[in-house]
């Protein structure tokens, strides 16, 4: 059905798009969890900064992300030569550098979300079961992180969303290669970049559209039937 | 197994202070008005406050001792909590919340016990609700049953009727009777509700600004006259034990028998034998010299004058009398008192109107058990 109405190119930059928000977000979501319950229940020094790490992305241009990635994980950076020797980890022109940086930039929208729906939780309920005989890690399993789920995928499909609109981080530090790197913004910049392109842009865009709006409800969805599952 | 407690602890307002015991059966209520440290107190026993010093102890097992530098966590005490807001997880169903203290019992009850509790807290049926489709008995009760499913030590109960209306109240009430009659453990009960520890209560420790002012059988520290601090928390009155002697069904009538002879009140659902705890407020009590005819009062109630105080504010002048083994309180004026020349040892009549009987049903054990 896509064929009919958009070009391989085009197809490609969309899968590519899905795939990258994909692995960003779920790579993203168990540090995202761990961030959002330090930050919520434990007070330790240097929680400050931490709090201001994982908000930074939320406050600088996305371009700066990029760069701060290009100049740390780029193969002549110490740190991306290293990885690159040792483990073959290569992020810089490649898909996995773009979910790299959708990820870092869409984390504190996950964050946000989860750290919301861990406060809102009772902390009473958590001294009930541990009167009833439930350790730290087990409350957490079976009360905490349940109760949390709401926040947990709003905040998943919120990110999700978000990076799938990542442009300036992506361009930035694995640049703009088709079918490796070039995600449907990149598409559309390219698209817009080239004369004669105006028709295939409107149609990225209306396709981007689309895509933020069935992400957006996509998320009240699911919150609303996870908290009607909880009976919450 | 028996609960010796003794701690101290400094809040920026008020110092607790406190050390008693709890029966190894039978409810003990920490009565007291609101600030008096009960609900502090029980969340030390629970583990979920930790007091500066002191020492927790049930049956032979230490659960905290500043002198030696035990403070088992509160998932290792093994102690039933029933939270005044009931606390039930919302994201269980009924059966979940039910087990989920059950799952993580060293020592988890056999199925035939577990049936047991269902059917004393009427909560079977409710097992495929969630938390939130129960009214605020039902979540009580479940709360309950949730406790008692880990086969706790002991329970403790903080203020477990505070959050419910009359009607619901009166739902519960006889649930936790039965709780008092069937549990084989030691249940602390934090109220502030002299009806609720009148009902329940087999003994009480009487807290007020972090101290115990008075501990001991129920009748007993309920009675005294000189338990009423910050004025009107609790109105002077006595604590009768008594036993339901005949039903008037024509006039809604109960006669409970005591030891200083018969008192009618208004009809109590209970089987005749089935125990009865009445307390009368000391202000509901008239004296008089001879036995008086054509009052209206149904009772009428020859005493002995034990004692005669004066009352904290100085106004009025407590009388204590004894009728058998049986104590009435009656406040009276100094000019009564005056008129009457009112002296210990005398024999008086006490009059007690029918209607302000404060009527406590105590079921009984086998007779009574299925309700009425």
């Amino acid at each position: 059905m896509l064929h009919g109405w958009l070009s391989d190119a085009e197809i490609e930059a969309l899968a590519l798009s899905l795939r990258v928000s994909l692995v960003a977000v779920g790579v993203a979501l168990p540090f995202a969890v761990g961030a959002a319950l330090l930050l919520s229940r434990r007070r330790f020094p240097g929680r400050g900064v931490l709090d201001a790490l994982v908000h930074l992305p939320l406050i600088l241009p996305p371009v700066v992300m990029g760069y701060l990635l290009l100049v740390t994980l780029g193969t002549r950076a110490p740190l991306g030569h290293w990885l690159d020797a040792t483990f073959g980890i290569r992020f810089v022109f490649s898909w996995t550098g773009a979910a790299l940086a959708a990820g870092i930039v869409t984390f504190p929208f996950q964050v946000r979300a989860i750290r919301l729906a861990l406060e809102a939780i009772d902390p009473k309920l958590s001294e009930a079961a541990e009167t009833l005989g439930a350790g730290p890690l087990d409350r957490l399993w079976n009360l905490t992180l349940p109760l949390a789920a709401p926040g947990i995928i709003a905040g998943a499909i919120t990110a999700f969303a978000a990076s799938l609109g990542e442009f300036g981080a992506i361009i930035t530090f694995v640049s703009n290669i088709p079918g490796e790197t070039r995600t449907l913004p990149l598409a559309i910049y390219s698209a817009i970049q080239t004369p004669g392109g105006e028709a295939a842009a409107a149609r990225l865009v209306a396709l981007s559209i689309v895509l933020a709006l069935a992400g957006l409800a996509l998320a009240e969805y699911a919150a609303w039937r996870v908290r009607k599952m909880l009976g919450t | 197994m028996t609960l010796d407690i003794r701690l101290r602890h400094r809040f920026p307002d008020f110092a607790l202070d406190i050390a008693f015991a709890a029966e190894e059966t039978g409810i003990t209520a920490l009565f007291g008005p609101s600030g008096a440290g009960k609900t502090s107190t029980i969340n030390a026993i629970a583990g979920l406050f930790t007091p500066e010093s002191g020492r927790i102890a049930i049956g032979g097992e230490t659960l905290f001792d500043t002198a030696t530098g035990i403070d088992l966590p509160a998932r290792a005490r093994r102690i039933g909590y029933v939270f005044q807001e009931a606390r039930l997880f919302p994201h269980l169903s009924v059966a979940a919340n039910l087990d989920f203290g059950a799952k993580r019992s060293p020592d988890p009850l056999p199925p035939a016990e577990r049936q047991r509790i269902l059917d004393m807290l009427g909560i079977d049926h409710l097992a495929r609700r969630r938390p939130r489709n129960l009214s605020g008995g039902e979540r009580q009760r479940v709360s309950l049953g949730r406790a008692l499913m880990a086969n706790p030590r002991i329970l403790l109960l903080d203020e477990p009727m505070a959050a419910l209306d009359a009607a619901r109240k009166a739902d519960i009430m006889p649930f936790l009777e039965r709780l008092r009659d069937e549990a084989r453990i030691p249940v602390l009960l934090v109220s502030h509700a002299i009806e609720e520890v009148t009902q329940l209560a087999d003994n009480v420790v009487f807290l007020d600004e972090g101290k115990v002012l008075a501990s001991g059988p129920a009748e007993d520290v309920l009675s005294r006259a000189d338990l009423s601090p910050r004025g009107a928390f609790l109105e002077a009155g006595a604590v009768i034990s008594g036993k339901v002697a005949s039903q008037d069904d024509a006039h809604g009538m109960t006669e409970i028998g005591f030891e200083g002879g018969t008192l009618w009140v208004p009809r109590l659902t209970a089987a005749p034998g089935s125990p009865v705890r009445l307390r009368v407020k000391a202000s509901d009590v008239m004296l008089a010299l001879e036995e008086p005819r054509g009052v209206s009062a149904n009772n009428i109630v020859a005493a002995t004058v034990a004692a005669i105080r004066e009352t904290a504010d100085g106004l009025y002048l407590d009388v204590e009398l004894t009728c058998g083994h049986a104590r009435l309180l009656s406040r009276i004026t100094r000019k009564s008192c005056e008129r009457l020349e009112v002296r210990s040892g005398m024999t008086l009549f006490a009059v007690i109107k029918s209607v302000s009987v404060e009527r406590h049903a105590r079921r009984g054990g086998e007779e009574n058990s299925g309700g009425a």
